[in-house]
Parts: C-alpha cells; structure tokens; sequence
C-alpha cells in the first residue's frame, strides 16, 4: 500500500501483557480512540511513526510522476485538474506528518530520513509515466488501490491518524474519477490512443497489485497492526477486492487487464488473478526500480534548492517579531 | 538545509453556515501571516470556510488524560440536566 511491509513491534498474548498494556488493548477492542498524550506501548508509537510517515513520504513523492504532466497535459482544463491533484497530494503528506508529529517524531526528521533512505515510500512511485494516457491509468489504478486501503483505515485506533485519513478520503474519490475519466476519453478515442490507453494498463497493472505488499497470512507484524487496528485488513483481501472492482471497470473501457489466468470464480464469488512478480517488488523497495534514484535526487533538489526560501521567511518572521517587541517598547 | 524548524500552529475554521471555528488540523510555518496563508492552502482548498484562526500549539493548554475521571465523571450522575428526564403528560402537549 502507501504504507509496505512497515515492520512491527512484537505480539504479546493478553495474559504476558503488563497491566497497561493490556487496558490499552481492551481499550482498542472495545473501539476507542487513542489519542496523542494518553499511554501507549512504545511498539505502537514506533510502528505507527514508521506507517504514517512512509504514508505522507507516499503522498509526497507520488507528486511527482505527475507533476511530470503538468505542463504537458493536452489542454488547459486537464492542466488545471492535474495541478488540483498534484496538490491534494502536497495536502495529503501534510495532514499524515501532521499525525506523525503528534507522536513525538519532528517533520524535519522525517523529511531527512526519507533523503537518506533511511525510511521508503510506496513501490509504485519509482515506476516512470511515459504517455498522457499514464495519468489515467495513474489516478483510476494508484489511487483506486490506495482507496481500498485508505477508506477501512478511517476507523483506525490511533485518533490523529483516523481522521486524517478521514479528511483524505474525501478527495481521494476525485482523483480516481478524474483518472477514470482521462481512460475513457483516450480508451473511445482514435485507435492510436486506444493503444496507448491499454499501453498504461499493461504497465501500471502489476504494479498497482504490488501496492497491497506480498501476502502477509503468515506474518507476524501483521497480526500485531491488525490487534492495534493500525491496519484493517489483510494484504490479500485489498488486493482481491482490488482486482474484483477494477476489472469491470477495464471492460467497460474496452481494455483487457494484462493477465491471461484472469477468469470469474463462481464459486468463490471473486476473480482469479496472476501476482505479480514479487522479486521485482523486493528489487524496487530496495532501490533497484525504474525511477527510485531519480525520484529521490528530485526530492532532495527540490529540498535542497529551497532553502533559500524557508530561510528567507524564517528570517522576515524574526525580524517583524523584532520590531513588534521594539514598538511595543517604545510605546 | 535550514537547521530551524518553524513552530507548530493549530488551525481552527468556521464554516458557510456560521457554526463555531472548528478544530481541523495543524501545520508548520515561521510566523502568524504564513500560518494562516498555508492554512488556506492545506485546509480550504474546497470552500470549506470563511474563516481561519491559527494558534500557535505551544500557547494551547489542554487537559490531560489522567484527569479524565474527575473532569467529566460528576456530570454521569445528573441526568436531570437532560430535557428528557422529565415526564411530561401527553396532554399538556408539545413542551
């Protein structure tokens, strides 16, 4: 997802649990809230420090495969729509590291770990987007997948990160439709756009499925989020539900998934579908994709070249206080 | 890379209908101006107000989790504060 195989803490049964621990988790499975200053495990705050921030670093540098488009969108209203998105995305990031932050972890921080590489974002964003038909397949794809997880993660225990997600889900849904509706104008377009409509599909399918992680029945870290409800679901039921909502809407473009074992289950009441190649997923998260080194250096320019302009602020800030508190003397 | 992180402010917005301010969110900026710039920005990128105030969190004072039980526990027992605790007969009509 956003967030993949975020490593967590230990997994203790209720009766090892210390007394704190275990009202923490009874308060969880009655349904409470979390909230920044109450108690909670060091486990939780460390793995959600760890899930919110690789969330926001998503948002952050998922700006830019797209930003990539801006200037280039085929006209002015798909220019004005794509800025829109872009900059949900800058909001999204700040409303997760706004999260984070209560937590007791700076943005700075975050910000400097995700330039090291000490902390990931999501696999997806170090793929290139090579065509306009890209941005169609980006926002009905990306965004369609991270739906899935974003909208049970509403009902998260740790209350700052909750409604986050609360407030992120209200302009998700914009930015699949807008995806949905760039494939379905190229996808009943001329043949040559037809064919780069079903070009994105075949290279951004495989890679949307790799967003949900690899199958985490056996995982312990799973299990322990899923007891914290700092996730909701297992990797392998977005993934299915994933595929059984988008499949459909493939068809009706006219378009075919890029799977040949894909077929209707009628017994099991889902689709049938290839994984992807999990060996290019461990290759990519470990830096070895298309775009991660590009994608970084761009983060790292554009946190670099800016400087000036924090700097510049900071500095008007203290010098206006300065005459404020002069005033104030004078008075 | 600028060493200095610009303080925290918290954002609160009143809505169209001229409901009270409300509590959305928090960000980062170096001063009262910036904070309520980027609180257009990152809050109201869709109508959602018509006005925006920015606190800086450090001058918050909120109560703490442990004083829960005395804060909010004596209000439990009067109920009487509720309209309907009262009975009042059908006859008498709508009060």
């Amino acid at each position: 997802m956003y967030a993949q195989m975020v490593k967590s803490e230990g997994m203790k049964s209720l009766e090892d649990m210390s007394p704190e621990e275990r009202a923490f988790q009874e308060r969880i499975d009655r349904g409470e809230k979390i909230e920044p200053k109450e108690w909670m495990p060091e486990g939780y705050r460390k793995t959600l420090i760890r899930q919110i921030g690789q969330h926001a670093h998503s948002e952050i540098v998922g700006q830019l495969p797209e930003g990539n488009w801006i200037t280039r969108a085929p006209t002015l209203e798909r220019k004005a729509i794509l800025l829109a998105k872009v900059q949900d995305e800058a909001g999204h990031g700040l409303y997760l590291y706004s999260a984070a932050e209560t937590l007791g972890v700076s943005r700075d921080e975050l910000m400097e770990k995700l330039h090291s590489g000490a902390m990931k974002y999501s696999s997806i964003f170090n793929y290139p987007t090579l065509t306009w038909a890209d941005m169609g397949a980006v926002g009905w794809l990306v965004d369609g997948a991270a739906i899935m997880n974003q909208v049970p993660l509403q009902r998260t225990s740790y209350g700052p990160y909750s409604r986050a997600m609360i407030r992120i889900c209200k302009e998700e849904s914009f930015h699949q439709r807008q995806g949905y509706a760039i494939m379905m104008k190229m996808a009943q377009g001329t043949p040559e756009q037809k064919e780069m409509a079903q070009d994105a599909l075949n290279r951004f399918w495989y890679p949307a499925l790799m967003m949900f992680g690899p199958s985490d029945k056996d995982s312990v870290h799973s299990a322990q989020s899923m007891a914290w409800k700092i996730k909701m679901n297992t990797n392998d039921e977005l993934r299915q539900k994933f595929v059984d909502e988008t499949v459909p809407q493939a068809e009706y473009l006219g378009l075919t998934v890029p799977d040949e074992t894909l077929k209707w289950n009628d017994e099991r009441g889902h689709y049938d579908f290839a994984q992807p190649d999990w060996e290019e997923f461990f290759e990519v998260l470990k830096g070895n994709g298309p775009c991660n080194r590009e994608r970084l250096e761009a983060r790292r320019n554009a946190w670099e070249q800016g400087a000036w302009f924090r700097d510049g602020l900071t500095a008007y800030a203290e010098k206006s206080a300065a005459r404020r508190a002069a005033a104030l003397a004078a008075e | 890379m600028s060493k200095k992180e610009w303080p925290l402010w918290e954002i609160f917005i009143r809505g169209q209908h001229g409901l009270n301010h409300r509590h959305v969110g928090s960000l980062h900026a170096p001063d009262a101006e910036m904070a309520i710039n980027n609180a257009r920005d990152v809050y109201t990128r869709r109508k959602e107000g018509v006005s925006i105030w920015a606190v800086k969190s450090t001058d918050i004072t909120a109560s703490a989790p442990s004083e829960k039980g005395p804060l909010f526990d004596p209000a439990e027992s009067k109920v009487y504060r509720h309209p309907t605790f009262f009975d009042i007969p059908d006859e008498v009509g709508h009060m």
